[in-house]
């Protein structure tokens, strides 16, 4: 008998879990405020749901119901991406060591 | 046009692409180089997707347009935010994870045929499922965070709203989510899966509405959660690892956050969640103990204190924030520095509003990461230190906690500001602090307030220094 390939999806998910708990607990607390504008961005990895919906409209209708819904998550999905990385770096390049020369 | 396999491959590399982002973490060193594999991934997951489907038409145009549009909003977004309003900003990012969640679930149900789901009225009953909490949790992640967003912002008040029956009406919801998705999957009825949506932006709505402005932290780190969970509910949909990965990662990231925030609270999640905490005592405490003996002083007197000192340790808390005095903090501090005298911060896990709100905050203003010191790592140098100098903290340093076991904070960690030879508060009034209760610290001996706005209070000594 097969394996149903749910199960394999639900392995992957469960193991990231375990990765990401790991992963996490590892995160210095200074960062915390990165961490969470990072997950932010990568959340938004959703983008990929947005732009089949998007695409999916055929050549004479672009604009049905189901792939307009594509695009305004494609817009909103890219505000989290481009905003959630570029707010990291910002704060990221503040964190420095002390300067030894004092 | 690339095969179903090939991109699966390369959507599991941006997965462990996302993963690396976060191990970058761990340290400032490698954090920049972490938030570089997670654009890489990104880039990546985007690419393949655009070259899996293969369609370049008309519609390939607009899907550049939507993200273009989108990117420009996010970058114009991300380089004028002011670093004091990051929570605010976390919580409207999360909004949008979750509306993107819901509308990606409305169009797979519209056209489940795109995603290879089935047809409509005949979608795949594990699809059906799986979009259903996509769509829910991102409706909920989408109408808390929006709330939580209002809040923080001060366009909401940012005390509990409670009434009669909160709870009982909250659970009923939840059960209704229950009932309506089981009827879903029976009937594939649209007009159920739009009732199932409608309900999820009122529970969530109704769920972020009694937890008042200090358990905000918890707030927002769950809300991040729920956002994973949604992400992770679409990847399941789409049938795409690499959102299946990045929706645990960020799941149980947020979870964690809202752990250690809950156990620096000594709150138990559930009563976070279940909202009021500030309401009721702010009322009871305030009459009886305004006659109680306070020394206060000014400016002078504080940089007295400092001036004599040979080590000081700054304790930040959210009144910083607000009165954005990061940057007059650190001159003092170098000024400090320059009578050769020791300088550290003490930063509470739940100072400021969200998770390392503080360590932002003195980031951008210059401070080196290395001379911020968290609770467990600094408590114990207070008592062989000459000066606390708490600027917009209170209850993080209130000795209750240790010592009244029918104050509401009893058993929430504290930092032990008390046992520094002398404190100096700087504080608006004496009103109390988010759980509004009374602080003892300010009555004690060795204790001396300055009442004025922490900014100009900050340059005033710098002044006199």
């Amino acid at each position: 008998m097969e394996i149903d390939p749910f199960i394999f999806r639900l392995s992957i998910f469960i193991l990231s879990i375990f990765i990401g708990y790991y992963v996490v607990w590892s995160v210095t607390p200074s960062l915390h405020t990165p961490l969470m504008s990072v997950t932010n961005a990568i959340s938004s990895v959703i983008i990929v749901g947005a732009i089949i919906a998007g695409l999916a409209g055929n050549s004479d209708n672009i604009f049905n119901t189901s792939s307009i819904f594509g695009f305004l998550a494609i817009s909103l999905a890219a505000i989290n991406i481009f905003g959630g990385f570029l707010v990291t770096q910002r704060m990221l390049a503040m964190y420095k060591k002390k300067k030894k020369d004092k | 046009m690339i095969s179903a396999n090939l991109s699966a491959i390369f959507y599991l590399i941006s997965g462990v692409l996302f993963i690396l982002a976060l191990r970058g973490l761990s340290s400032p060193e490698t954090s920049r180089q972490g938030n570089f594999f997670g654009i890489l991934g990104m880039v990546i997951a985007i690419t393949v997707t655009f070259l899996s489907i293969g369609n370049f038409s008309s519609g390939f145009v607009y899907v550049l347009i939507f993200l273009l549009i989108g990117g420009l909003i996010g970058a114009f977004i991300a380089y004028k935010i002011p670093m004091t309003a990051m929570p605010e900003l976390v919580a409207g990012f999360h909004s949008l994870v979750g509306l993107a969640a819901v509308f990606v679930a409305i169009s797979a149900f519209l056209n489940p045929e795109a995603f290879n789901l089935g047809s409509p009225g005949n979608i795949k009953l594990g699809s059906l499922i799986e979009m259903s909490i996509g769509g829910v949790v991102g409706a909920i992640t989408f109408s808390g965070s929006i709330i939580a967003f209002l809040k923080l912002q001060g366009i909401m008040s940012g005390s509990p709203i409670t009434f009669k029956g909160q709870h009982p009406i909250n659970a009923l919801i939840l059960i209704s989510i229950v009932v309506v998705t089981y009827l879903l999957c029976l009937t594939q009825s649209p007009n159920l899966f739009w009732i199932l949506l409608a309900i999820s932006f009122l529970i969530g709505f109704l769920l972020i509405i009694p937890i008042g402005g200090a358990d905000m932290p918890v707030v927002i780190s769950m809300l991040n959660s729920y956002s994973g969970w949604a992400a992770a509910g679409i990847g399941f949909t789409l049938e795409n690892t690499a959102l299946i990965i990045t929706g645990a990662l960020v799941g149980s990231s947020g979870a964690i956050l809202s752990y250690i925030m809950c156990k620096g609270m000594n709150r138990s999640f559930f009563s976070v969640i279940l909202g009021g905490f500030g309401a009721v005592e702010q009322s009871s405490s305030s009459g009886s103990k305004e006659q109680k003996p306070v020394k206060s002083g000014n400016a002078e007197d504080a940089a007295f204190l400092m001036k004599n000192a040979s080590s000081v340790i700054i304790v930040p808390g959210y009144g910083m924030a607000v009165a954005q005095a990061q940057h007059a903090l650190r001159e003092m501090v170098d000024t400090l520095k320059k009578n050769d005298i020791k300088v550290t911060y003490a930063i509470h896990p739940v100072a400021g509003r969200m998770p390392g709100h503080m360590n932002v905050l003195l980031a951008e203003a210059n401070v080196p990461y290395d001379e911020v010191f968290e609770l467990e790592e600094i408590n114990n140098d207070f008592a062989n230190t000459d000066v606390a100098f708490v600027i917009g903290a209170n209850d993080v340093t209130n000795p209750a906690a240790k010592t009244d076991p029918q104050s509401p904070i009893y058993g929430m960690p504290v930092l032990d500001v008390e046992k520094c030879k002398s404190v100096l508060f700087v504080k608006r009034s004496l009103s109390p602090g988010y759980a509004g209760i009374d602080n003892d610290l300010f009555y004690k001996e060795n204790t001396l307030m300055l009442f004025a706005d922490a900014k100009k209070m900050t340059e005033d000594i710098t002044k006199n220094l």
